[in-house]
């Protein structure tokens, strides 16, 4: 058993998250950063969708009232505990995560997962209707999590080139076109792609509010509503772009000028407010074969 | 019709831009005969109005492979081919407490209460798609004298169950939460349930009736739906 002694400032249950629930207005949810998600997995020696907790900005502390394997992935802490590595936990003993030093989300994984049901095949939280993970809601001081058995898979470690390269790429999010990106002239289409955006405070799981010179379309016709795929960069009428997350809504009806390609969606889970973003263009073909390496990257990460 | 990558894990069949029965019973049509293939690289089918986005895996399939599996689903479904949808009746209770809009919307519709009431409750509905929220459909077959604009400000909360108009549209709205359609009454049945199978009450392509109920029934509805948890 772990008790939740402080709850940090969001911290909820994640995994890979649901399919097939779209159509009934419930959106994936599941790890913001899928890729240090199933990182922290495989360290810990679990399978990669086993249920671990998601930290935001600032971690929980957590009492593990018996001996434990955990493993923190992410991109640095201000506590000085392992990161990227699994370690031992003696029974009795307090951790606390401390705040993120780098990015906004990481994980924690414990060795054996958390046992947690499973709603709709998936124990992510999903925070807006209340469903998945604990209860439906974020961990509050007092929650108690109970570890699972341990699968037979042994711990890993990150291979010492990745863990030497591991770093947040603070480069341009790269962004293929979509369904709408017509509907604003060449001029406006250019500037998108040049200027900087301020990702504001309004942001959370279901989209990333940002701020910047408006982005304003030529067409002036009204959009019937429409099914929105993870990461379309949509356009309200006051023009400042929202970049919808793995909480969205399933449909919308406002224009989309660009949509993250999915090899880089991780990174939008590591965007705190206030950072600074430019979009980079790029070709569907490219997105894929940018997906592929990442996927090999991670299998030789693990390549002992 | 079009067929266009939404992004480089989606693509999006429209069937144009306007809400008609046709094109609905186009979209139902199709996303059922994809979700019978059951193939594990399709995630998530997202139907709206005119069109079906399809999510997938980009590693196991490519665009051109997902649209050569989805063009002859296409060429099938023809609207006077689409098998009937569940039949699903709606209690709800009309009483002025659950009804904050309705002489609103009987004044806008220069109907008298009871006549909104009545009309309302005598028609036939179907579910276009849900989405907003999880649970919420969106529903065709709103009689014309009864389209009343949305609130000029939104609820901050508007409860489980409320029964609303917006524009042209009417629904229901499953849990708590912000809205902006006119309240006209309130069902006591649980839209949505993460835990039931499936979890919603209403599916794309479904008829639907609204029965109208006392407050005596509501209360004796609530109490089952309690008990059945």
């Amino acid at each position: 058993m772990i008790h939740l002694i402080k709850p940090g400032l969001l911290t909820t249950v994640q995994d890979l998250g649901r399919r097939g629930c779209a159509h009934f207005g419930l959106s994936p949810a599941g790890a913001a950063d899928s890729v240090c998600f199933r990182i922290a997995n495989l360290l810990a020696g679990n399978d990669s969708n086993a249920p671990a907790l998601e930290i935001t900005l600032l971690g929980p502390t957590l009492e593990f009232e018996v001996a434990a394997t955990i493993a923190i992935s992410g991109y640095g802490t201000s506590a000085s505990l392992p990161i990227n590595e699994a370690f031992e936990v003696a029974a009795g003993t307090t951790v606390a995560v401390g705040s993120l030093s780098a990015g906004a989300r990481a994980y924690i994984a414990i060795r054996g997962g958390l046992v947690i049901p499973e709603v709709m095949h998936s124990c992510s939280t999903f925070l807006p209707a209340g469903i998945g993970g604990l209860q439906g809601r974020a961990l509050r001081a007092g929650d108690e999590l109970v570890i699972g058995k341990p699968t037979r898979l042994g711990f890993r470690k990150l291979s010492p080139a990745l863990a030497a390269s591991f770093r947040l790429h603070h480069g341009p999010i790269r962004v293929t076109s979509s369904l709408q990106s017509d509907w604003f002239d060449q001029e406006t289409l250019v500037r998108f792609h040049q200027q900087a955006f301020t990702v504001t405070d309004q942001s959370n799981r279901s989209g990333l509010r940002l701020a910047g010179e408006p982005i304003l379309r030529t067409n002036r016709g009204e959009l019937l509503t429409e099914g929105v795929a993870l990461g379309a960069v949509q356009v309200p009428p006051d023009g400042q772009p929202i970049v919808l997350f793995i909480d969205q809504q399933t449909t919308g009806g406002y224009p989309k000028i660009a949509n993250v390609i999915a090899a880089d969606l991780p990174r939008v889970g590591q965007l705190r407010p206030r950072d600074e973003i430019k979009f980079q263009s790029v070709k569907i073909p490219e997105a894929i074969e940018l997906l592929r390496q990442q996927e090999h990257a991670l299998r030789e990460a693990f390549a002992s | 019709m079009r067929i266009a990558p939404a992004s480089d894990s989606a693509l999006l069949v429209s069937f144009g831009d306007s809400i008609s029965l046709e094109t609905h019973r186009r979209v139902v049509s199709l996303f059922r005969a994809v979700e019978r293939l059951r193939d594990p690289r399709i995630r998530n089918l997202h139907p709206a109005y005119s069109s079906l986005l399809i999510d997938f895996d980009p590693l196991h399939l490519t665009h051109e492979q997902l649209e050569s599996l989805v063009a002859p689903l296409i060429l099938e479904s023809l609207p006077s081919h689409l098998e009937a949808g569940g039949s699903i009746e709606i209690a709800v209770c009309y009483d002025r407490e659950f009804a904050p809009d309705l002489a609103t919307v009987a004044q806008h519709s220069l109907l008298t209460e009871e006549q909104v009431i009545a009309t309302h409750s005598g028609g036939d509905y179907f579910v276009y798609f849900l989405g907003f929220s999880p649970g919420f459909a969106y529903l065709g077959g709103l009689a014309s004298q009864l389209h009343v604009p949305r609130l000029v400000t939104p609820r901050k909360q508007v409860n489980a169950g409320s029964v609303g108009i917006g524009g042209a549209q009417t629904g229901i709205y499953p849990g708590s939460s912000p809205g902006g359609w006119q309240l006209i009454g309130r069902t006591p049945l649980r839209m949505f349930d993460a835990l039931a199978s499936p979890p919603s009450r209403l599916q794309p392509g479904d008829r639907v009736r609204f029965r109208r109920i006392d407050r005596g029934e509501f209360d004796r509805l609530t109490r089952q739906q309690e008990r059945g948890r």
